[in-house]
């Protein structure tokens, strides 16, 4: 019995949605009134208001999934700004990283100021972009921009200045100017550490634009969990927490598919098949 | 006839990037020749300054004093009639086999049907036919060498400069590795200078081998004309009486030079 149920390879998955299952039955189990006697709280129904019930929280769900249908709107709204935030960030960290790397006095002039830049905890800056871009879409691209930026250029900046010696001395051996030294060898190699870091970038473009939301807006996810809040409805604000986590998860495995597309050239550890 | 490289009274200091002034001076009082068709081999005791002079016959390096003619012009920037296989990696990771060999190819602006074409004829030639897809790190270190033997030698240079090309290569893929030089070489007939620590390598190989002194400031002390029929195996050329002649006569120059090049190692460690 134990044989087939033992965690291996091929029942990880199950094992996962498992420990999941278990997760929300025993939030269930300790938050929904009447179940279990009150043992931290003075009546049965306060765990359920701090906490929260998976049950109301998945109504939530269904109802702004299907019986409303009133999240995609929101739901548009945020990936929007997260891909646009990450779209922007990530150009501009590729152009400011490979310029940097490849314009040493430039890079020596500025030097104290992307390290002051980076250090600055650039969260704080939405609400003065609230007050540039005003309340709609632009403050929260504006925030997540901020945060791509440097994760992606100090990669880039990294990627170009780690390109092999030799590499870079064959290829003007065999004839490549500066332009195809920059399309053929410093961008190939920036963008392996640009893609290594896409994981985080996205992250974060996606924090910029929930934070964003959050901090003022009329639309999002954020948005919702904001208004939520405001009227201490638990069940809202952890069903927008589990929305966002699951959105955040699907944009990292639609990344993780990009990058292993990508970077085939790329060596993996024991990279062999059986037979 | 005007030489396919001619070093004439080349120097190179380099200076210590923190310490200006800490010099160390490589090589000094070069003059080094290698004919149309040469293949010359230069051989000396590590830290000698091999590398330096290829780079400076590259055109990768430009040489503190003396100057570098390539048939007969003197050279500025990149050397465009040279091919340089490096010792260390130099393929590019995120390029295939093929796409390796058709770089130069590319740079230069030939049709990419063309390029291809082409390169995929000398990685046949290189034996590896059947491998333009696999990227470099999914090749052994023999075939990442034949790979860059395809891409320096697809461009059709008239000098071809190489740097212990085969020391990182275990001994049986070597021979192998240096038979098919010959052979193309033969066919070819390119100018080669060829830089190696290996002197049995460099006699076997070469019309002519140059040795250099221990540096700082090292400079070819010795030139002997190798005069063994060709063509060759380098396996079986070890064993003849004129090759074992002609290393004991080489060994003879290079021994002490190999000593005082260690001698000075230890000193400064």
């Amino acid at each position: 019995m134990w044989k087939w149920i033992k965690p291996r390879r091929g029942n990880l998955r199950i094992w996962q949605l498992l420990l999941l299952v278990a997760l929300f039955g025993f939030w269930h189990l300790m938050t929904a009134p009447g179940l279990v006697a009150p043992f931290m709280f003075d009546n049965d129904s306060q765990a359920a208001f701090f906490f929260g019930e998976p049950l109301k929280m998945a109504q939530r769900i269904w109802t702004w999934f299907v019986t409303d249908a009133d999240i995609y709107r929101h739901l548009g709204v945020t990936l929007a700004e997260t891909l646009m935030a990450f779209a922007i960030g990530s150009v501009l960290g590729l152009g400011g990283g490979l310029w940097l790397a490849l314009a040493p006095m430039a890079s020596a002039i500025l030097d104290p100021y992307i390290k002051a830049m980076n250090a600055m905890p650039r969260i704080i800056l939405a609400p003065i972009f609230s007050v540039w871009f005003g309340l709609g879409m632009g403050s929260k691209v504006a925030l997540g921009v901020t945060l791509v930026f440097f994760i992606v250029f100090f990669n880039v900046y990294q990627g170009v200045k780690e390109v092999s010696p030799v590499v870079l001395a064959n290829a003007r051996m065999l004839g490549a100017d500066q332009r195809q030294l920059l399309r053929h060898v410093y961008l190939p190699s920036a963008t392996s550490w640009v893609f290594s870091s896409l994981h985080t970038s996205v992250g974060l473009a996606f924090v910029g634009a929930v934070v964003g939301e959050y901090l003022g807006s009329s639309s999002g996810v954020g948005y919702l969990i904001l208004q939520a809040e405001g009227s201490f409805d638990i069940n809202t604000v952890m069903a927008g927490i589990i929305v966002l986590t699951i959105f955040a998860l699907g944009l990292d495995s639609l990344v993780g598919h990009i990058e292993a597309r990508l970077m085939t050239w790329q060596p993996r550890s024991g990279e062999t098949e059986k037979l | 006839m005007t030489a396919a490289l001619a070093l004439q009274g080349v120097a190179c200091t380099f200076i210590a990037r923190h310490d200006p002034g800490q010099r160390y001076t490589a090589v000094q009082g070069v003059n080094l020749t290698v004919g149309a068709g040469e293949f010359v081999s230069v051989v000396g005791p590590t830290g000698c300054g091999k590398s330096t002079l290829l780079n400076v016959g590259a055109g990768l390096l430009t040489p503190s004093a003396g100057t570098v003619q390539v048939f007969g012009q003197p050279l500025s920037g990149i050397n465009r009639r040279a091919g340089y296989m490096f010792q260390a990696e130099s393929l590019m990771p995120w390029r295939t086999a093929l796409g390796n060999v058709m770089a130069g190819l590319e740079f230069r602006g030939v049709p990419t049907a063309q390029a291809r074409e082409q390169a995929g004829e000398w990685l046949r030639r290189v034996g590896l036919g059947g491998f333009g897809d696999r990227y470099p790190h999914q090749m052994s270190g023999g075939m990442r060498k034949r790979v860059s033997l395809a891409q320096t030698l697809v461009l059709d240079p008239d000098i071809i400069l190489m740097d212990e090309p085969f020391s990182a290569l275990d001994i049986q893929t070597r021979q192998l590795m240096e038979n098919e030089l010959l052979t193309i070489w033969s066919s070819q007939r390119k100018a080669v200078l060829f830089i190696t620590h290996d002197l049995d390598e460099a006699i076997a190989m070469s019309d002519r081998v140059v040795v250099m002194s221990a540096g700082p400031g090292s400079r070819p002390i010795g030139d002997f004309t190798i005069d063994i029929e060709r063509p060759r195996d380098v396996a079986e050329i070890k064993v003849t009486p004129r090759f074992l002649e002609l290393h004991a006569a080489i060994w003879d120059v290079l021994r002490e030079e190999v000593l005082k090049g260690y001698q000075q190692q230890l000193q400064a460690a």
